[in-house]
């Protein structure tokens, strides 16, 4: 079925891009690097509509690793759950690709940019497509690579390239785990292809598939923002907002929830790995939604949406409701990468602000914006019938019948999440503008994909009933229909709408109001806890300081420089003192000849008294 | 026959060696050095032919032969290097001799 091509075709868009890109006329640019995504967009439809995908299609194409047991051959497969994240991938990447024609038409480095994004596509497929653990951690990497180039893209601003760092140097930390998981897998299984690893979990004691579990999930937490290694996601909306879009939002860091419902055999029969997912989801979800509570940059805002979304996901995943994870995965790449366009565009209008506070008003302005960040926003509080209504129920009722406790916490962090989406498009469409640029509606070419985004955020949930699409491929879940929870978890959101709309569309002063009565609180929470001041010092300063002092000045400089320069110290003062032997005297000369003689008699006399030389 | 033992005449070789070096290191004028370099050449000799006769060997005659073809070689160079010093430098004082000193 030539999967191949699925990657290589963002590849090749890299390739020509990346070699040729200086010299090509922006409109070739443009053809090249969207051709390639919509042809693999097209590509996926043609393949998933030509195969049964009740089993699992694998392609090998060379066996990439072989040495003793180990054999890792380069493959891909694709079932129903790959089936999913390849439509995902490749249609919400398009989308993005055409609407960064119009963002980026003014930025420098046009052909840098959608040739990274290209590079990006051909990993993240890579990790979708591998059909085993080395083959998707190839594109774990990958998309962490891309991931740190785009977002320190504008490589001249030094906070841009530190974020950049912190990605990567995060996301590190989390591919350790993962790494360590490798290990023990092929250790314990003695291959890391899905299919012989999963047709084997069976017979793997439970403390072994345990331990494998928690490790992945410490790999997951890196790549997908749970805690403690989200602090690089917020940090990441230094990169342009179609990479805040399609990295931060719909894809990469979807990758940790794909992982772990992708090894749902080792779960299902680790229980206690599982709760370990449930509660860092329920935790990172409860904790992010109230740090958007008081953000007024509205990237971040949605940034720590996105933690807190991604913590839901993992809340499903943990709760056994694998398709209800899967599902939100799929409509949260809708209305997040939405909400994310949309405040591009919103940026694009305002020529660069990104402060809400000098926002307000742009409801007549960019009328299109507007809207169709309104229906992102009813889909992200799960108003009923969006497509969030759906997803986010399913994961509320698996919690509810894993632990009660999950279920409470995850409505207040559903109403939260109202709350904070509408107090962000409240301040920045309500009211009368509070800036001074002159806000103009974006081009066609960033308005068709918010249009088209905008209908799949609302309809997406009925048009695509993945846990019935699921239904086949995970293990049997059954979770009671209770409407009493859809009731209460549907009015957190209603409440947490109308609630922002009451502050932020009528009286902003009570907002102003409640932050002066609990002032210490509400710079806690402004600031993020610490939390980056907390890593920054227990961590990052002992580090730095440690390799400056220690490493630098006492070891290399200290040590292995002074052993060098040392040497040749010594023996510079070697050659002054033999250098006393050349005196120009030639009575010395003499007197040097006779003592050399006298040695030399005294050797021979010493060989021959004991006993000669053969 | 018993005549002159033959520690008498390596004794005397030695004394006249120790001598050369004597001069060797101690005088000032190169005339007298090379005369002192000519006297160990010879002391040498001595000792050579010393042993030959011991041993009823020719061999330490046909060594004392080369030993006095190569003085005589080293003399004429040598002097041919002592009329040029002192052609450049009007002494013949050894210490003087310095130009290569620091």
């Amino acid at each position: 079925m030539q999967l191949w091509l699925i990657p290589l075709l963002p590849l090749a868009g890299f390739l020509i891009n990346g070699i040729l890109g200086r010299r090509l006329p922006k409109s070739l640019i443009n053809a090249v690097a969207i051709g390639s995504v919509v042809l693999s967009f097209g590509w996926v439809l043609k393949t998933l509509f030509g195969l049964d995908l009740n089993t699992a299609h694998t392609e090998h194409y060379f066996t990439w690793i072989q040495s003793g047991t180990l054999s890792i051959g380069c493959d891909f497969s694709v079932d129903r759950l790959t089936a999913v994240m390849l439509l995902v991938v490749t249609g919400i990447g398009s989308l993005i690709h055409i609407y960064s024609i119009g963002y980026m038409a003014h930025e420098g480095g046009y052909y840098r940019f959608f040739a990274y994004l290209n590079l990006f596509m051909f990993f993240m497929l890579v990790l979708v497509l591998g059909a085993n653990y080395l083959v998707l951690f190839v594109g774990w990497e990958g998309v962490g690579l891309c991931s740190y180039l785009l977002i320190g893209f504008y490589f001249d601003k030094k906070f841009a390239t530190n974020a950049g760092n912190k990605a990567f140097i995060v996301n590190r930390v989390g591919d350790f785990g993962f790494s360590l998981a490798m290990f023990y897998i092929f250790r314990t299984f003695g291959s890391l292809d899905f299919a012989t690893v999963f047709g084997q979990t069976a017979g793997a004691s439970e403390a072994t598939l345990t331990m494998i579990g928690l490790l992945l999930l410490v790999g997951a937490c890196g790549k997908s923002a749970q805690l403690p290694l989200y602090v690089w996601l917020p940090d990441a909306m230094a990169g342009p907002t179609p990479v805040s879009a399609l990295i931060h939002a719909a894809t990469m860091v979807t990758a940790g929830v794909y992982m772990c419902a992708r090894s749902f055999p080792i779960y299902t029969h680790a229980p206690a790995a599982m709760n370990a997912i449930a509660v860092v989801g329920i935790a990172t979800a409860f904790f992010a939604a109230t740090i958007g509570l008081a953000q007024t940059d509205i990237k971040k805002v949605f940034a720590y949406s996105t933690v807190s979304q991604l913590g839901y996901m993992f809340v499903g995943v943990g709760c056994g409701a694998f398709s209800a994870g899967i599902y939100h995965l799929m409509t949260h790449a809708f209305f997040k990468a939405l909400l994310f366009l949309g405040s591009g565009s919103v940026i694009h209008a305002l020529s660069g602000e990104q402060d809400m506070r000098e926002m307000g008003g742009l409801r007549t302005k960019i009328p299109w914006t507007c809207w169709t960040m309104f229906c992102a926003s009813i889909a992200i509080a799960g108003v009923p019938l969006t497509s969030g209504y759906f997803s986010k129920e399913a994961i509320l009722a698996a919690a509810n019948q894993h632990a009660p406790w999950m279920f409470w916490l995850g409505t207040i962090t559903a109403g939260m999440t109202a709350f904070y989406v509408f107090r962000a498009w409240c301040m920045t469409f309500l009211g009368t503008y509070r800036g001074h640029h002159h806000p103009h509606e974006s081009p066609p070419s960033m308005l068709v994909p918010l249009a088209i985004l905008a209908v799949l955020s609302i309809a997406g949930g009925l048009l695509f009933k993945i846990p019935t699409f699921l239904a086949t491929f995970f293990p049997e879940h059954e979770v009671p229909e209770d409407f009493t929870l859809t009731l209460i978890a549907s009015s957190a959101g209603i409440i947490g709408i109308l609630l922002a709309f009451l502050i932020y569309g009528f009286k902003p002063s009570i907002a102003d109001a409640f932050a002066r009565a609990v002032k210490p609180l509400y710079t806690f929470v402004y600031n993020k806890y610490y939390v980056d001041e907390l890593y920054d010092n227990v961590i990052v300063k002992p580090v730095v300081n440690g390799s400056r002092v220690v490493l630098w000045k006492g070891f290399d400089a200290g040590l292995i420089d002074a052993i060098v320069n040392g040497t040749g110290t010594r023996a510079r003062n070697l050659g002054s003192v033999l250098r006393l032997i050349q005196s120009g005297n030639i009575r010395s000369y003499a007197t040097w000849v006779l003592l050399g003689s006298l040695g030399v008699i005294a050797v021979i006399v010493g060989i021959a008294s004991s006993g000669g030389m053969r | 026959m018993d005549g002159i033992p033959i520690s008498w005449f390596l004794t005397l070789s030695a004394i006249l060696f120790a001598l050369g070096v004597a001069g060797f290191l101690f005088r000032r004028n190169i005339i007298t050095v090379f005369m002192s370099i000519e006297l160990m050449l010879n002391a040498v000799n001595l000792s050579f032919i010393t042993f030959s006769y011991k041993l009823q060997k020719v061999d330490g005659h046909l060594l004392a032969f080369f030993v006095m073809v190569v003085a005589a070689a080293e003399a004429a160079v040598g002097l041919a290097i002592i009329l040029t010093v002192f052609k450049n430098r009007s002494t013949l004082n050894i210490d003087d001799i310095d130009t290569l000193k620091n």
